[in-house]
C-alpha cells in the first residue's frame, strides 16, 4: 500500500511538525509514505470564498500530483472535504471520481482503513479535542450533537489508546471556533469571538493543550491564546498519536 | 394576465420535475401506558390533569378549583347548575370577554404532546377557549391516542369549520426566556380524563 | 446608515458590547439545548424529518397543482382567495380589504411575510394604525425596531429595556423588570385591542390542499383572539406553505415546535377551514421572488422551510453577532440563503456571514442543506460580480501563486512566501487577523524542506 502524503500549504509552511507527525505515525504502522514535493494548496481558501472557478489549476496539479497512489492521507479534514466534494477537473474528467473516494483525512485512515487497535504512544496530560466542523459535519469523524443518533468519535477512539492521557469534558462538544477560512479576516469580530468562547470552554475544564485534527482550527485558537499569554498549547492530533513523552 | 395566472405560470414553469409523495411510515410510539404519558407531559406544559369518573367529579373539582369564577360557561347539559349551557349563534363574541371559566369537550387528547382537540361542532363560539380566564377540557380517556399521526388518523376527513389542538395554557417566553403562563389566551388549562 | 452598513461591520458593533454578546449566546444556546432534549424524546427524530423533507419535495414538484387544488377548496369553503406577485401587490390587497370595511385600525398576529413586505410602514403610510399582538413583536414595534428573529422577535432584549418601553408606553411603574409583571401588563393592553379591532391580519404555517384549511401555530393565543374577535380575519402566505393532506400535519406538528423552543407543541394549532357565520376570511397568496427562488435548482430547497428558527439558535455566528446584523426581514442562516434571491446585490454579505460550519443543517427540521446553499451562493454572487474589487484582486492573486509549484517552494524561509500571498499571514496592525490575535511564529524550515533533506534522498 503506497500513500500520498497531502500536507495543506498553511502546514507545511507553519506547522512541519504536525507534518512530520503524520509521516512517521503512518510509517510506524507499516504504510510507505511519498510526499509529491509539487503541492501547494487544495484551493479550499478560493473555493469558500466564492471563487471555485479560479481553482482549475489547483484540482489539475493535485491530480496530477496524486494520481497512481492507494490512498491519499492529509492531516487536515477541512482540505479533504474540500477535495471529496469539489474536485473537478476538465482536463482529467475520468480521474476525479476515483481520486474522491481516495482521499482521507488522517484519523479516518487510521481508524477506517488500517483498522488501527492499539498505538505506542504517550501524552501524559490533559487535553481537549477540538472537533472541527468540517471532519466532523462534512467528513462524519464523530456523531454530530444535533443528530439523535449513537455516539461515535474516530478521533477520541484514537486518542483513548495514548497513555496517559486524560480527555477532558467540554460544555459545548462540537461548536464552530470561528476559523472559517477567510471569515477569520472578512468577519474578524465575530471569529475572534467565537474563538475566545471556544478557548474558554478549554481553560474552564483544565485542559493543557487543546488538539484537533484541523490545523487551521487550532491556528485561530492558538493565536488567540498567545495573545492571552496563556500557557495552554495547541497540537496537531498526529503529534499526540507519535509521541513518545515519558 | 392576472398575477394569479402570472405566479402559476412561473410556478409551472420552475418547478422540478415530479417527485413521488412519501408514504409516511409507522412511527415508534413506544408508550405502554399513554394515559400516564399524556398526564406526565400535560403537566409539563403547564396544565393541570385530573382523572375522573364522570361529570359530577368534573363539577366537584371545578367548584373546589375555581371557587372564585363569577361567570361560568360550559357546553355540558349535567353542569348546568353552575354556570351557563347555551350561547345563542348569533351571539357577539366580545360579549365573552368576561367569562371568568370554560369548561368544553375534546374529542381527543395526544399523549406525546399533551395536546386536545376541541373543533366547532363542540364550541358553542369560536373564541371561547382563547377569551375565557380558565379553560376546563374534558376528553374521555379511551380517546387518548400516542402521536400526532393517530390523531389525524382518528381525525381523517372530519368536517368543521374551526378545529384546534390545545396543549396548556397560553404561554410566552418573550422575555429574555421567562416562561410566563397566562399570555393573551386561558390563564390555565385544566384537563379532566373521564372514564 | 445602517443600510450601507455590512454583516460584518454590524456584527463588529454588536461586538464591541461582550457581556451583551455573551448573554445573546447563552440565551440563545439555552434554546438549541432545549431543542435537543425534545428531539432525543422522538426515537425516530431522524425519520421524522427525512420523511417531512419528502413531502416538501413531493411539494415544490408539485406546487402548481396544489395551488390550484389549495384554492378550489378554500373557495369552496368559503374563503376568499388573492393572489400577490409581490409586496407591493400584497400591500394593496390588505389595504383594500380593509378600506372596503372602513378600518383604519387592525391588531396582527406573527407574519414573517408581512415583515418582508414591510406592510406595516405602508398601511402606516395609508392612515392604518397596526397593532401587534405577539408579545415580543408588540415589544419591537414600540422600540421601533424589526423582529431580530423569526420566532423570538425581541431576543436581543434585555427586560429591563422592556420594562423601560412599557414603562413609557403601558404605564408600568418606572424601573419595573419582572418578565411576569410586564407579560400581565401587555395582555391588559392587548385585551383592550383585541376587542376593539374590527380587522385582524394573521401569517400562515400550514395550508393544506386536499382540504382548503390552513393553520396557525401560537402559544400566546393572540392569533386565535384576533381572527374570532374581528370581523373580517386576512391571513397571509407565502405560496411555498402548502402541504399536501391533512394527515402530513401529524408530521410537521411534531417537528415545528419542537426545533423551534423544545416544546412538544405550540400552546395552539388552530386549523381554519370556513369563515365565521357571516364574516369574512380572507386568504392572500403571496410569490415576492418565491417562484424565481424555485427555479434555482441549487437553491430552490430554501422553500422547504417551516419557519422553526432552529437554525438561528444553533448558529454561532447568528448568537454572536445578533438578528439585526443579518439587515434583512429573516436573519440567520435561513435568511442568508433566501435574501440574495430578492436582492442579489443587497444581500451579497449574507452568505459570507458563515463558517459553514454545518450545524444548521442539522437542526434543520425538513432537512434543508442551508449551509451547502451558502457555499453555491457565494460561488453565483462572486460570478454576478457582487464580491468587492478587492477581494476578487486578493484571490486572483492567490490563486496564480498557488499554481505554481516552483515559486510556492522557492520562497524560501517557511512562512514567508505563505505571509507575502495569503490575507490573513500578516504581522501588522492592519491586519484583521492580528487585531485580536497572535500570527503562528514561521518554523526554522517547512516540512517540503524537512522532507527534502530527511526522506526525499533515502526514498530515491
Amino acid at each position: 500500500m503506497t500513500v500520498g502524503l497531502f500536507i495543506p500549504c498553511y502546514v507545511d509552511q507553519f506547522y512541519p511538525n504536525a507534518a512530520i507527525a503524520t509521516l512517521e505515525l503512518l510509517e510506524k504502522l507499516g504504510v510507505e509514505v511519498v510526499y509529491p514535493s509539487r503541492q501547494t494548496c487544495c484551493g479550499q481558501p478560493m473555493a469558500n470564498s466564492g471563487f471555485e472557478h479560479l481553482t482549475k489549476k489547483s484540482n489539475n496539479l493535485f491530480i496530477e500530483n496524486f494520481r497512481g497512489f492507494d490512498y491519499i492521507v492529509a492531516p487536515s479534514g477541512s482540505c479533504v472535504l474540500h477535495m471529496k466534494d469539489h474536485l473537478h477537473s476538465g482536463k482529467y474528467p475520468n480521474e476525479t471520481e476515483a481520486m474522491r473516494g481516495k482521499v482521507y483525512e488522517l484519523t479516518e485512515f487510521l481508524t477506517d482503513v488500517l483498522k488501527v487497535d492499539k498505538l505506542k504512544a504517550r501524552f501524559p496530560h490533559k487535553v481537549g479535542l477540538h472537533q472541527s466542523c468540517h471532519g466532523q459535519r462534512g467528513l462524519k469523524l464523530a456523531q454530530m450533537s444535533e443528530l439523535v443518533a449513537p455516539a461515535f468519535s474516530k478521533p477520541e477512539q484514537l486518542l483513548s489508546m495514548v497513555d496517559g492521557l486524560e480527555l477532558i469534558e467540554l460544555t459545548r462538544k462540537d461548536e464552530c471556533c470561528g476559523f472559517g477560512g477567510t471569515f477569520c479576516v472578512a468577519e474578524e469580530a465575530v471569529s475572534v469571538k467565537m474563538g475566545k468562547d471556544r478557548v474558554m470552554d478549554h481553560l474552564q475544564h483544565e485542559a493543557a493543550y487543546i488538539t484537533g485534527a484541523d490545523m487551521s482550527c487550532l491556528m485561530h485558537m492558538e493565536g488567540i491564546l498567545r495573545r492571552q499569554k496563556s500557557n495552554v498549547k495547541v497540537v496537531h492530533i498526529a503529534e499526540i498519536l507519535n509521541a513518545q513523552e515519558i | 394576465m392576472s398575477s394569479r395566472d402570472s405566479i402559476l405560470a412561473a410556478v409551472a414553469r420552475n418547478q422540478p420535475e415530479h417527485i413521488p409523495l412519501p408514504e409516511i411510515p409507522a412511527f415508534f410510539s413506544g408508550e405502554t401506558d399513554v394515559l400516564e404519558k399524556f398526564t406526565s407531559v400535560a403537566v409539563s406544559i403547564g396544565s393541570k390533569v385530573f382523572r375522573v369518573k364522570d361529570l359530577e367529579e368534573v363539577k366537584q373539582v371545578l367548584l373546589k378549583e375555581y371557587s372564585g369564577a363569577r361567570r361560568i360557561v360550559s357546553a355540558f347539559p349535567e353542569l348546568a347548575d353552575i354556570g351557563e349551557v347555551y350561547i345563542a349563534p348569533a351571539t357577539d363574541p366580545h360579549t365573552l370577554a368576561n367569562v371568568d371559566l370554560a369548561v368544553l369537550p375534546a374529542q381527543l387528547g395526544v399523549a406525546e404532546n399533551g395536546a386536545l382537540w376541541v373543533t366547532d361542532v363542540q364550541l358553542p363560539m369560536r373564541v371561547l377557549p382563547f377569551i375565557c380566564q380558565y379553560l376546563a377540557l374534558v376528553v374521555p380517556q379511551k380517546n387518548i391516542v400516542p402521536l400526532m399521526q393517530q390523531a389525524y388518523d382518528v381525525i381523517g376527513a372530519q368536517e368543521y369549520g374551526f378545529g384546534t389542538f390545545i396543549a396548556g395554557p397560553s404561554k410566552t417566553a418573550d422575555i429574555e426566556q421567562s416562561l410566563v403562563l397566562g399570555a393573551h389566551g386561558a390563564r390555565t388549562l385544566s384537563v379532566f380524563l373521564l372514564e | 446608515m445602517k443600510e450601507t452598513k455590512d454583516h460584518a461591520a454590524l456584527a463588529e458593533a454588536f461586538n464591541a458590547d461582550e457581556p451583551r454578546v455573551n448573554w445573546h449566546d447563552e440565551t440563545l444556546w439555552f434554546i438549541r439545548q432545549k431543542r435537543d432534549k425534545a428531539a432525543h424524546t422522538v426515537a425516530d427524530w431522524e425519520l421524522l424529518r427525512e420523511t417531512a423533507s419528502q413531502i416538501k419535495h413531493n411539494v415544490l414538484s408539485n406546487l402548481h397543482d396544489y395551488l390550484l387544488q389549495f384554492e378550489a377548496n378554500a373557495k369552496a369553503n368559503g374563503i376568499i382567495v388573492h393572489w400577490a406577485a409581490d409586496a407591493a401587490e400584497h400591500n394593496r390587497i390588505v389595504h383594500e380589504i380593509l378600506q372596503k370595511h372602513g378600518v383604519k385600525q387592525m391588531v396582527k398576529s406573527k407574519s414573517m411575510l408581512t415583515e418582508e413586505c414591510h406592510l406595516n410602514d405602508y398601511l402606516s403610510e395609508h392612515g392604518v394604525e397596526v397593532i401587534d399582538s405577539d408579545l415580543g413583536e408588540r415589544i419591537v414595534q414600540l422600540a421601533k425596531e424589526p423582529p431580530s428573529h423569526i420566532v423570538l422577535p425581541c431576543i436581543h432584549k434585555k427586560k429591563e429595556e422592556i420594562g423601560d418601553l412599557f414603562h413609557e408606553h403601558l404605564g408600568t411603574p418606572a424601573g419595573m423588570a419582572d418578565p411576569q409583571v410586564l407579560t400581565e401588563a401587555a395582555r391588559q393592553h392587548l385585551r383592550e385591542t383585541f376587542l376593539t379591532r374590527r380587522a385582524a391580519l394573521t401569517g400562515v404555517n400550514f395550508a393544506i390542499a386536499e382540504t382548503g384549511e390552513f393553520v396557525i401555530c401560537t402559544n400566546e393565543g393572540n392569533a386565535d383572539m384576533g381572527a374570532h374577535l374581528a370581523d373580517v380575519h386576512i391571513a397571509c402566505m407565502g405560496i411555498e406553505k402548502i402541504i399536501p393532506e391533512r394527515k402530513h400535519l401529524g408530521v410537521f406538528l411534531r417537528l415545528l415546535a419542537r426545533s423551534a423552543t423544545g416544546q412538544p407543541i405550540t400552546t395552539y394549532s388552530s386549523h381554519f377551514k370556513k369563515p365565521r357565520e357571516g364574516h369574512e376570511l380572507h386568504l392572500v397568496l403571496v410569490d415576492n421572488g418565491r417562484s424565481i427562488q424555485l427555479g434555482r435548482e441549487d437553491f430552490r430547497n430554501s422553500l422547504k422551510c417551516i419557519r422553526c428558527g432552529a437554525c438561528m439558535n444553533t448558529c454561532p455566528v447568528y448568537r454572536r453577532s445578533g438578528g439585526h446584523s443579518y439587515h434583512a426581514a429573516i436573519s440567520g442562516p435561513i435568511g442568508a440563503i433566501l435574501a440574495p434571491n430578492l436582492d442579489m446585490k443587497k444581500n451579497a454579505d449574507l452568505p459570507f456571514a458563515s463558517t459553514l460550519c454545518g450545524s444548521c443543517s442539522n437542526v434543520c427540521p425538513v432537512k434543508i442543506d442551508i449551509h451547502d446553499q451558502l457555499y453555491k451562493w457565494r460561488q453565483v454572487i462572486v460570478k454576478e460580480g457582487y464580491a468587492d474589487t478587492k477581494k476578487t484582486l486578493g484571490m486572483k492573486a492567490m490563486t496564480q501563486a498557488f499554481a505554481s509549484p516552483t515559486t510556492f517552494q522557492l520562497a524560501g524561509k517557511a512562512g514567508r512566501w505563505f505571509m507575502r500571498h495569503v490575507p490573513f499571514a500578516v504581522s501588522n496592525k492592519m491586519n484583521p487577523w492580528y487585531k485580536q490575535r497572535e500570527m503562528p511564529a514561521p518554523p526554522k524550515e517547512s516540512f517540503g524542506e524537512w522532507y527534502l533533506k530527511n526522506r526525499k534522498k533515502k526514498n530515491e
